[in-house]
């Protein structure tokens, strides 16, 4: 049961960005329900490669019997990095809407439609 | 590597470089036709003018059809669907995203997924 | 070694690391002078683009090419040591990559031209080439890939690429309203691939696309997973009803950054192709996810076509028009999916139906990358978007009139240009799938040329309007950009069945074929 409740946070982590990213109307709010549902996919993948009693994959004389899997940790990284990117693009363009429009409320930034 | 090969489509075939020659065949058959018409108008006159019965022509510009006047009739006729259909698109980004988690959804019933 | 062998041995790599070196050198390069920027970003498209040439010679001569990141030869995949299991970022680039890398060389060579001249009025151009070069970057990455997660990897830099891009001309907020649509939906897009790479992940504890290949159960979690890659990718590649990003953001983006997001849009079609074919294959139910693409793609065609046809803003029509020609890839490959796991069926129509759908990536790369350039090149003279302000531009732009014919002609499927041919293909191998989906792209078709029509009248024909009198014609580079591509249009169309014996049958048969793929990567059959 412990070894599932990460699985389990996912799943929770999961539905509140989805709501988040659904129902606020705010782009910064948004990106907040983006950065959650980043978080709960790499709380998945990191969790994936967990091994109970594993040791750090960095250490070149540790025991070699037991070891957390390294290549999740590196794909985190990675998507931890991209996740920075995104978060920085998106706040900027926030800024430059809230210059422009007046606003960041996404019912109203609607001047491209049909 | 034959160039012109014709195109096998597993049904039927097509050749463009004879359907090019027989265009151009034509073309040449239009011309001559052409070149058989009136060429004796004389320039400068009042023959040059288009011929708008007898009303005076109106500036360049004003003769000009926009755009949004072109297809009038084929909007008019499918109204009922283009007034469902724009409206979808509504230009507010968390639409689109309920759209997309919806049809990820309807995707997952469909594989089988949630049944 | 010799400097050929060495390029030819490292050209996957080269392919990406040319353009990132290019990218990040933009800058100083920027510093130094616009003219000797202008020669590098050139200089360094054209060396990306023979690279690419050479390494899909190579493809398509000998077959499929692997790279594999840090290894002791570039070829190895599987480490002595690892009891075969490939644990190496890998490339893999079989006939169906190199293909796409063709058309993004194309492409990428011919819009940088273009470029030149295009952005030269505006200033801060060291970023817009840099972000170019990440486009690039990205595409090349996605189609060159054997790794998933690297796939997401370049899929995040493309989308973080062009939504800047999308975003470049401020254009009073819209251009930046548009880049923030795409880029959340991109994002969370992106998202959906990560927990799906997850899942293959936990189950396969591998990362490479031949090994889960080889290792695919389609359990309840490979299902989840493969719903959640196709959603995403079919998002990406702009498919009704998830399209509602495209029009706006192929509208405001700079003309050339347009003509390359169609580009973009096929890597993520192809990522989506990738998916079905190489990873999933025959293990999965092929009929109801080949009837999952087919309905995409119907709907694609038809909502995009019709929605074309209202528009005001030339390039916002154009875009839906883009909606709607991805519509007849996904027609095709979905019907040669529909039927790959009947072989009878196959080589009666569904093949034929898979090269069309193929061919027409590369068709639509073409003409559509045309039609952009050429609604850039009018914009850039006379300075709206809006089709109900334009008229008699034929008296002056007579080059750019004869390109925008040759590319509505071919995307409307007149013979001889290279739609047709493609069209063709996809008509008369889906006519003995289902006569109806065949009828429905015929229609299609019609309306696509009517609303061409109405662009071309609205823009082109009528007496030379007051407000226009001394328009020019584009400048020479614009216009060799575009004939580059215009070339191509008329070259495919004229001599389709060599193209289609050299370069898409092949491309088709890496798609179909998934124990080939394997095999490439993992040694034996």
């Amino acid at each position: 049961m412990l070894w599932n409740l990460p699985f389990i946070t996912v799943v929770i982590l999961t539905l509140i960005g989805l709501v988040t990213v659904l129902l606020k109307k705010n782009i910064i709010k948004i990106l907040l329900g983006i950065n959650i549902l980043n978080s709960a996919a790499n709380l998945f993948l990191i969790t994936l490669g967990y091994r109970e009693g594993g040791v750090a994959p960095i250490y070149t004389l540790a025991p070699s019997d037991l070891m957390v899997l390294p290549t999740p940790q590196a794909l985190v990284l990675t998507s931890i990095v991209i996740g920075v990117a995104t978060s920085a693009l998106v706040l900027s363009f926030a800024i430059v809407i809230q210059k422009k429009y007046g606003t960041v409320d996404i019912d109203k930034i609607r001047r491209l439609q049909g | 590597m034959d160039m012109s090969a014709p195109l096998l489509t597993g049904y039927g075939i097509w050749v463009p470089v004879a359907w090019l020659a027989a265009s151009v065949v034509a073309g040449i058959v239009i011309y001559l036709l052409w070149k058989t018409g009136e060429s004796s108008y004389k320039k400068g006159t009042e023959l040059e003018r288009p011929y708008l019965s007898g009303n005076m022509e109106p500036e360049k510009g004003a003769v000009h059809v926009r755009a949004s006047n072109l297809y009038w009739g084929f909007l008019q006729a499918l109204k009922g669907y283009y007034d469902v259909l724009v409206p979808v698109h509504t230009g507010v980004l968390t639409d689109y995203m309920i759209w997309f988690v919806a049809v990820t959804a309807a995707i997952l019933v469909f594989v089988g997924v949630l049944s | 070694m010799t400097f050929s062998d060495f390029i030819i041995t490292n050209a996957p790599v080269l392919l990406v690391a040319i353009p990132l070196l290019a990218a990040f050198l933009c800058p100083v390069m920027g510093k130094i002078s616009s003219m000797v920027r202008n020669f590098w970003v050139m200089g360094m498209m054209l060396v990306t683009a023979a690279v690419a040439f050479i390494l899909a010679y190579r493809v398509f001569v000998t077959g499929p090419v692997i790279y594999v990141f840090g290894a002791a030869a570039a070829n190895l995949a599987i480490p002595l040591d690892s009891g075969g299991i490939p644990i190496r970022i890998i490339f893999t680039v079989d006939a169906m990559s190199a293909f796409m890398d063709i058309i993004c060389a194309i492409v990428g060579v011919s819009v940088l031209l273009y470029s030149l001249s295009a952005e030269s009025r505006n200033s801060s151009l060291e970023g817009y080439y840099t972000l170019f070069f990440l486009m690039i970057v990205g595409v090349f990455g996605m189609v060159s890939t054997g790794d998933i997660f690297n796939f997401f990897v370049f899929l995040e830099i493309l989308s973080l690429a062009s939504a800047g891009l999308i975003a470049y001309r401020i254009d009073g907020g819209l251009a930046v309203e548009a880049a923030l649509k795409y880029f959340i939906l991109s994002t969370l897009g992106a998202i959906f691939v990560l927990f799906a790479i997850g899942i293959f992940y936990g189950q396969y504890n591998a990362l490479n696309i031949a090994m889960i290949a080889e290792r695919m159960q389609f359990s309840m979690l490979d299902k989840i997973a493969l719903v959640l890659l196709v959603a995403a990718l079919a998002m990406k590649c702009g498919a009704v009803p998830l399209h509602f990003w495209t029009p706006d953001a192929y509208s405001m983006a700079p003309s050339s950054v347009t003509a390359f997001l169609v580009v973009a849009s096929q890597a993520s079609l192809y990522g989506l192709f990738r998916v079905v074919f190489t990873m999933y294959n025959i293990t999965m139910n092929c009929v109801t996810v080949g009837w999952i693409i087919i309905i995409f793609g119907v709907l694609s065609m038809v909502v995009g076509v019709t929605m074309a046809i209202p528009q005001k803003d030339i390039k916002r029509l154009m875009a839906y028009h883009a909606v709607s020609q991805t519509g007849y890839m996904l027609l095709g490959v979905g019907v040669g999916l529909a039927v790959l796991g009947n072989a009878g069926l196959t080589s009666a129509f569904g093949f034929m139906a898979m090269e069309g759908g193929i061919f027409h990536i590369f068709n639509h790369a073409m003409y559509k990358g045309l039609l952009f350039l050429t609604a850039g090149a009018i914009i850039y003279r006379i300075g709206t978007r809006d089709l109900n302000k334009m008229g008699g531009l034929g008296h002056t732009m007579k080059y750019t009139m004869i390109f925008f014919m040759i590319g509505a002609l071919a995307i409307a499927g007149i013979p001889p240009f290279n739609g047709f041919a493609s069209k063709l293909m996809i008509y008369e191998s889906v006519y003995l799938f289902n006569p109806l989906l065949a009828i429905i792209a015929m229609v299609v078709s019609i309306l696509t040329l009517a609303s061409f029509v109405k662009v071309f009248h609205s823009v082109f024909m009528g007496p030379k309007l007051p407000e226009y009198a001394d328009v020019k014609e584009a400048p020479l580079p614009m216009l060799i950009g575009m004939g580059i591509l215009a070339a191509i249009v008329i070259l495919f169309g004229l001599f389709p069945q060599p193209v289609v014996e050299i370069l898409v049958a092949p491309a088709a048969h890496a798609l179909a074929d998934q124990g080939g793929y394997i095999a490439s990567v993992l040694g034996g059959a």
